[in-house]
């Protein structure tokens, strides 16, 4: 494998920006292309992640593309998918040899939808979508399995919301942010029994965008490159019914042959919408206990729908490069209940 | 009469309903087919696979090897809740308008559960994980999802009555209608631009010392990403580039067919656009021919595109295509 | 180094406008047990899944390869899901080699798909914001204009677009999958019907279909040990650039242009007109065909109608162009690129049926989407590269 590595990183996320997806996008790539060093025309690859749900129109990826500049013609693709996609498909085109670097990017604007109903078009189209169950609701059968099993309990949820809105007032981009202890969490009203308002996700408009370059380009354009060690992808099968839901066995195998457990790991940041997600993230991905997690706050800070999973790495590299840490997993996960997960292990130099 | 300086400092950005609405249809296959006739016979059909156990909804395939499946299996109609979510405030979309719970039930001889709705009359502490429940079932069955409204405690089920429509061709597709509502934002530039069609003006943006002016104004020249913060105005004449008549008709258009579709490039702009010619014989579009927008009268204009209500032929010489063929 | 990639499978489902004996899952389960059984492999042998499909509206679905996962075996496995708009089964065949060149996985099924019929294109490409009138009705009134500016611009003889729908629908009477077979059909048909959006009559355009298209793709060690003889990949390209600009040149795209020059310079071909024996080319509106013959090279600019009148392009000619039937023929959107891919491949590989060219040695395949903006190719070999 080629060594390839994160050499820039930027992010905006609002709870209900009022700009396009182009205005949103267009200072965020240019911040991420001015950190990198590197001159647009000269990056290699462009690829890109977002979904037409969120705005409800067609091609969002063909206007968003104004934003990043594609003159002269640029070699680009784009996934359907959350970011973190977008660069594994980068990733893959510097292993091939045939580019040096990319711009990643991906962006949302959940507000202008109930993007929480909307996600119900995630599910079996014959058999559940008919029905219209939200995400919240989807997510809540998954979490009381959880509760019922003992695999987590409703005070580890509190104590993961608590922990995340407390870390995210030191996050400039994350929306919900309080000092609040979990046992006061506790005392709030169910949203969707078993979960409570600030169980689920910080739902937010924005962009992340990051360049990658391979080991040469990275080492001249940054002082202190984040090392892409480990990365993989895993899907589950998508039926709920099918499914143990307190496991997460595709999160597990990506961290497998990502090489998660190789070496010893300083914090993670993980994709985890709802409170006790992360709890299963910990077990699947073999993290400890007391390791650091989401220092940013994660999706329960701030969730940009389709960019969550590259903002969690896009932080965690960030961390190292500022010497906060060697050695971080950080992952992204979407579909429903955390169908399909992507695992990457990032270290400094 | 409005400035641009007035125009781009009044910009809260303008905010406007958009709704997606399609009846979809889904043609089921021979499997989902099987379920659907049986949900209209008030019978429910599993499907047996080698690495899950029976599956309900029956499936096409084996979840983890992907091996064809073909033994169908009655299972249920009891069941037992295995999860739950309970809904204290149902969406505009869901079926039950008052609380209710959406669950994962296992049928009796089923392995893995299906997702389904449990109505226990609105009242939470009647459900709860290992209760026992069965179908209740439309009246009015058609081979759908919802022939099941809701599963209840098991207490309070009743067999599935008759089908009223006596109806026993195979199911071979479900309609699955979907409407989302949006409440769209059009953003800054296009704000401006919006609101400048209030007042007959057209406006552009270009990037700071650069003199392409795009119309309507895209947040950012495409060709480089710089952002085009500089608004100008254009002029409501200009000249057709290119154009083709229309005579399909399309869901979202209203216009009578055939119509003139033109790609018009405004006087100042450099960016044609597309919009529609009237008050034109079909055999006289041409290239090159100046037109002219029809604005709507000033008490309908609005900060919408439809303040323009179409182009009009202008009693100007052609451009020699020389002068245009950059733009076409 | 690269590994070297080859496609080992190919299958595709029988195009129809509305496949209403199968379900979505089983319309892409079709296309890709056909490639599984033709490079005589099972699910199991497959290390990853590259899904592709254009606008999820079209199927009201959100991300629909997560519910066609297990489908398509791709439980436990990484799956990708690509989207370029009309490009877009060129390019998710060109992620899919990416994954073999890169030397990540050994083999990897890619299929992309449409199911059409499960609502309307037009409804779904004309879907409006507020503020907003839709006039572009759908992907034809778009494209018409630059028709009408490509007409304009070579003074073609105002029937090239007949011809090119004359000869791709003769040669869809040889495609057993083809969507549209019209035994009768002839220079007069298809010049006396509907003007749908003129200069765009009603069989000069694409139909609307329901189709998937599936290929294996595998490297060189499985390649050599494969029971049917593979198609090499010499070369995959993709470009974009904005869908307007001022200036743009949306007739002759420059991304085109680039892109079908990246694709000779990986394969070392400095003659396309004598070295590639065969193209399988995106034409939706049957001018498109000379508009891509002068992008790819194959003609000098405003000269690319002279190969469909004098023959070049016809399936006897000197080189064939959309021996299937093309798009024009099926039109599966999402799948349409790969279809293209799938035809040029089978041709080298020998496997091309009724509509083989004889001897065809190098194809081309290609895609594009969006406003003309969006170029997905690759270049298959019967040997190795």
């Amino acid at each position: 494998m080629r060594d390839v590595a994160i050499i820039s990183f930027a992010q905006s996320n609002i709870e209900d920006d009022i700009r396009s997806e182009v205005e949103i996008l267009q200072p965020v790539a240019a911040e991420a292309v001015k950190q990198s060093g590197m001159a647009r025309t000269d990056i290699g690859f462009t690829c890109s992640g977002s979904s037409d749900w969120l705005q409800g129109q067609p091609f969002a990826f063909v206007m968003a593309l104004d934003a990043v500049g594609s003159w002269p013609p640029i070699k680009e693709s784009h996934v359907e998918q959350d970011g973190a996609w977008a660069l594994y498909e980068a990733w893959v085109k510097i292993q091939t040899g045939e580019v040096e670097s990319a711009l990643v990017y991906s962006f949302g604007k959940t507000s202008p939808g109930d993007i929480t109903q909307v996600q119900a078009l995630q599910t079996d189209p014959y058999c559940v979508t008919p029905l219209w169950p939200d995400l919240d609701s989807i997510t809540g059968l998954q979490a009381r399995a959880c509760l019922e099993s003992g695999v987590v309990t409703e005070t580890q949820m509190a104590e993961v919301a608590s922990r995340s809105m407390r870390d995210a007032m030191n996050n400039p981009h994350a929306v919900r942010k309080a000092d609040r202890s979990p046992e006061d969490l506790l005392g709030e009203p169910y949203r969707v029994s078993p979960l409570r308002d600030h169980d689920c996700p910080a739902n937010s408009d924005g962009a992340t965008v990051m360049v990658i370059a391979s080991a040469e380009l990275a080492r001249e354009h940054s002082r202190r490159p984040v090392w892409i060690r480990g990365f993989d992808h895993r899907i589950d099968p998508p039926a709920l019914g099918v499914r143990d839901l307190t496991q997460l066995p595709s999160a597990a195998t990506a961290a497998e042959k990502a090489g998660v457990a190789k070496d010893k790991i300083d914090f993670a940041e993980v994709t985890a919408p709802y409170s006790h997600q992360e709890v299963l993230l910990r077990n699947a991905l073999g993290l400890s206990d007391d390791l650091k997690v989401n220092e940013s706050g994660g999706s329960l800070a701030a969730h940009t729908l389709m960019s969550c999973g590259l903002n969690r790495i896009g932080d965690a590299a960030m961390r190292i490069a500022a010497g906060n840490g060697d050695r971080a997993v950080a992952h992204a996960g979407q579909g429903p209940c955390l169908q399909q997960n992507l695992v990457v292990v990032l270290e400094g130099e | 009469m409005a400035s641009i300086e007035s125009i781009v400092r009044d910009s809260q950005p303008l905010k406007g309903p958009h709704v997606i609405e399609y009846p979809f249809r889904r043609s089921c296959g021979p499997i989902l087919s099987e379920f659907f006739g049986a949900l209209r016979e008030g019978r429910i059909v599993g499907i047996r696979s080698k690495t899950a156990g029976v599956l309900v909804p029956p499936s096409e395939y084996d979840p983890v090897t992907a091996e064809a499946l073909d033994e169908f299996v009655d299972v249920g109609p009891g069941g037992e809740v295995v999860s739950y979510s309970w809904v204290s405030k149902p969406r505009p979309l869901q079926r039950l308008d008052h609380p209710f719970a959406f669950a994962l039930i296992k049928l009796d001889g089923a392995d893995a559960s299906m997702l389904h709705m449990v109505d226990v009359g609105g009242d939470e502490s009647a459900i709860q994980v290992g209760m026992r429940v069965a179908p209740r079932w439309s009246a009015e069955r058609k081979g759908h999802i919802a022939d099941i409204e809701a599963f209840v405690a098991e207490a309070d089920a009743v067999a599935a009555p008759p089908v009223l429509s006596g109806e026993d061709k195979p199911v071979r597709a479900i309609r699955t209608p979907l409407r989302l509502e949006y409440d769209f934002t059009a953003g800054r530039e296009q704000t401006i631009f919006l609101r400048g069609l209030a007042h007959k003006m057209i406006l552009g943006a270009r990037r700071p010392g650069d003199d392409l002016v795009y119309v309507p104004p895209r947040g950012a020249d495409p060709r480089t990403a710089e952002p085009t913060s500089e608004i100008v105005e254009v002029s409501d004449k200009g000249t057709v580039v290119t154009y083709s008549i229309v005579r399909v008709p399309s869901e979202n258009i209203d216009l009578e067919l055939p119509y003139v579709c033109i790609n018009v490039l405004l006087d100042g702009s450099n960016l044609p656009f597309f919009h529609v010619l009237q008050k034109c014989e079909l055999d006289e579009v041409r290239l090159g021919m100046r037109v002219q927008a029809q604005w709507v009268p000033d008490a309908e204009l609005s900060a919408s595109v439809t303040s323009i209500a179409f182009f009009a032929p202008i009693d100007e010489p052609d451009v020699p295509y020389e002068d245009f063929k950059e733009y076409c | 180094m690269a590994e070297l990639c080859a496609v080992i499978g190919v299958g595709q489902t029988n195009f129809d406008a509305n496949r209403i004996d199968v379900s979505m899952p089983g319309l892409l389960r079709e296309a890709a047990l056909r490639a599984l059984e033709d490079a005589e492999l099972t699910w199991a042998d497959i290390d990853a899944v590259v899904v592709g499909k254009a606008p999820d509206m079209f199927e009201g679905m959100m991300l629909p390869e997560n519910y066609l996962a297990d489908a398509l075996g791709a439980t436990g496995k990484p799956l990708l899901r690509v989207h370029t708009a009309g490009s877009v089964g060129g390019s998710t065949a060109n992620v899919a080699m990416s994954l073999v060149s890169a030397g990540l996985h050994e083999r990897v099924l890619t299929i992309s798909f449409e199911k059409q019929s499960e609502s309307n294109a037009m409804w779904a490409l004309t879907l409006s914001p507020p503020f907003s009138v839709s006039v572009v009705a759908g992907a034809g009134g778009f494209f018409a204009p630059l028709v009408r500016t490509y007409m304009h611009r070579s003074g073609a003889p105002e029937d090239t677009g007949i011809r090119v729908a004359l000869k791709d629908r003769l040669n869809a009477l040889k495609n057993p999958y083809a969507h549209l077979k019209m035994p009768d059909i002839s220079y007069e048909m298809i010049r006396d019907s509907m003007m749908l959006w003129d200069p765009i009559r009603y069989l000069e355009s694409c139909p609307s279909s329901d189709g998937a298209c599936a290929m294996i793709l595998s490297n060189e060690k499985l390649a050599e040990r494969t029971p049917r003889k593979p198609a090499w990949v010499h070369g995959s390209s993709m470009r974009s650039e904005p869908v307007q600009f001022a200036k743009r040149d949306a007739v002759n795209p420059m991304s085109g242009r680039m892109a079908a020059q990246d694709l000779y310079s990986q394969a070392g071909i400095k003659d396309p007109r004598k070295e590639i024996d065969c193209i399988e080319c995106y034409v939706p509106f049957s001018w498109f065909e000379p508009m891509w013959m002068e992008t790819m090279g194959f003609a000098d600019e405003g000269e690319g109608w002279k190969l469909t009148l004098d023959g070049t392009t016809a399936l006897d000619g000197s080189r064939p162009v959309n021996m299937s039937g093309g798009v024009l023929s099926s039109n599966a959107i999402g799948a349409s690129g790969m279809c293209r891919y799938a035809e040029a491949a089978n041709q080298v590989r020998g496997e091309a049926g009724e509509h083989q060219v004889a001897g065809a040695k190098k194809a081309l395949g290609h895609a594009y989407g969006g406003g003309s903006q969006y170029f997905a190719m690759a270049l298959f070999g019967a040997e190795k590269p």
